[in-house]
């Protein structure tokens, strides 16, 4: 056979025509399916905030973390290199990109004076600075120096001092130094991580 | 970087052959749900919610635990919350199992669509709605066995669990199994689920006073891509309704074959029967009164 440029233009419009409607179609080999929404998102190491077993989690954010990237949480599940839960969650750790993610979350510190019913906003400045000045004050007044049998205690029993889960180690190191400082005895808080 | 394309095996409604079966080698995935160790805590759902970025719904109180009374077309996975009274000494059982689809080996959905590639299994084992294709018939909620697909009453598209092919075709385990707190769920090849669930329910029947331990794997769809294991395998019917032996409906499979052939039959045989005919006959000579109408000449 020794086709012409026209038998051959022929030919391949013919058999192109008859692949399109006797069927070559090589797409049911494969299905497309949904990417993997987190193959290239950042990937940020973080521990949940709720009870005290603190399991680890991975927050997924947009981006990978170039310049002009405003990162956004996609995704948060559990993290399996975390000793406590080895990736696992619990219904409330599942559902933290809602709590990350919420138009009711606190963004910034509030205040409810006593005898209020609202609760106003205050600016992070004041807030310390009314702390400081509550904690003063409180100290001042109520610090014991010596107990009943005259041995000196040098401490401030009407401050307590409770955190939560999230707070490492090293967190907590400088709790116990600067409330031991003050003389606070009552500290406690939740995390064991 | 994502591929995330699965080889096909099955395909419904589809005419000829289905170029991924029986071409590759690929072990089978299968998730295994421990009812005996699930606490009820719902972290499955909320996973799977999460992960699906599935909008949250409003649920339901009637006094128990079943705020939801059954999965719907954008709520999956499913806990349902059973109380059962044991008949040997009274005593009351709080039954939990992790509703969702079961990804049947020979699913009664993917029999009963008509609609070319709307739902297609993977040579994995994962059986997928693909809803670009769908029609929204509801033939396969008809031939569910298990009454798990759900129409989106808006769209008229039908959808249910994935098994998250999009993290298993990436080698993620479903996000479902992943959050378990209890470890109650497992996932892996459906040979090794079959050998963990088999030790389970001997270590039941052996040293926690469940004689009738077993897992639930039903032979009737083929086997299932999701398996249980039971405190009673005897009774699946006390889990919310879990057939005891389920099967493609009748309806189905004779629609879809005999009734099928034999339509293809009728039609292909009135064809060849007109031509024919034609040959035979030659066509339809006009009569006399047709041209002249009323007799007259």
């Amino acid at each position: 056979m020794n086709p012409t440029r026209r038998d051959f233009f022929k030919i391949t419009t013919v058999g192109g025509a008859a692949a399109a409607v006797f069927g070559f179609d090589l797409k049911p080999a494969f299905a497309q399916l949904r990417t993997l929404k987190i193959a290239r998102a950042s990937e940020t190491r973080s521990t949940c905030p709720y009870c005290s077993v603190s399991c680890g989690v991975i927050i997924y954010t947009i981006g990978d973390r170039a310049k002009n990237v405003t990162p956004q949480v996609v995704h948060v599940e559990g993290d399996p290199d975390h000793p406590i839960n080895r990736g696992t969650l619990c219904p409330k750790g599942a559902s933290l990109e809602q709590d990350i993610l919420n138009e009711r979350r606190l963004l910034k510190p509030q205040v409810r004076r006593p005898g209020g019913t609202d609760w106003e906003d205050i600016s992070w400045d004041d807030a310390l600075n009314e702390i400081a000045a509550k904690v003063k004050k409180t100290r001042d007044d109520t610090f014991i120096e010596r107990d009943a049998a005259g041995h000196t205690v040098n401490r401030c029993e009407s401050i307590a001092w409770t955190g939560g889960c999230t707070d490492t180690n090293e967190f907590n190191y400088l709790v116990v130094k600067s409330m031991r400082a003050l003389g606070v005895v009552h500290l406690e808080n939740q995390a064991r991580v | 970087m994502s591929q995330a394309t699965l080889r096909v095996q099955k395909i419904s409604g589809h005419a000829g052959s289905v170029p991924g079966e029986d071409t590759q080698r690929e072990y089978t995935v299968c998730k295994l749900i421990d009812t005996t160790t699930c606490i009820g805590c719902k972290a499955c759902e909320v996973a799977c919610m999460e992960w699906n970025d599935l909008p949250f719904g409003e649920t339901v109180f009637d006094n128990t635990y079943q705020t939801m009374p059954e999965t719907r077309w954008n709520y999956w996975n499913l806990i349902l919350f059973n109380e059962h009274v044991r008949e040997e000494d009274g005593s009351l059982m709080w039954l939990m199992r992790k509703n969702q689809c079961m990804h049947c080996a020979e699913p009664g959905c993917l029999a009963a669509c008509p609609a070319d590639g709307a739902i297609i299994q993977y040579t994995n084992g994962i059986v997928d709605f693909q809803q670009a294709n769908c029609i929204g018939c509801g033939y396969c909620i008809t031939g569910c066995p298990f009454d798990i697909p759900k129409m989106n009453p808006k769209t008229h598209r039908v959808f249910k669990c994935t098994l998250c092919t999009d993290r298993v075709s990436e080698g993620l385990e479903p996000a479902c199994i992943k959050s378990c707190p209890t470890g109650c769920l497992h996932f892996g090849t459906k040979d090794d689920m079959l050998d963990l669930a088999g030790k389970r329910a001997k270590q039941l029947r052996e040293h926690s006073h469940f004689p009738n331990a077993g897992v639930y794997d039903p032979p009737g769809v083929g086997g299932t891509g999701v398996i249980y294991v039971l405190h009673d395998a005897t009774k699946p019917e006390i889990y919310g309704g879990l057939p005891k032996d389920p099967h493609v409906p009748w309806t189905v499979k004779l629609w879809k074959g005999p009734l099928k052939w034999l339509g293809n039959v009728a039609m292909v045989g009135g064809l060849i029967g007109l031509f024919v005919h034609y040959l035979r006959y030659g066509p339809k000579a006009r009569e006399e009164e047709d041209i002249n109408p009323g007799g007259k000449p």
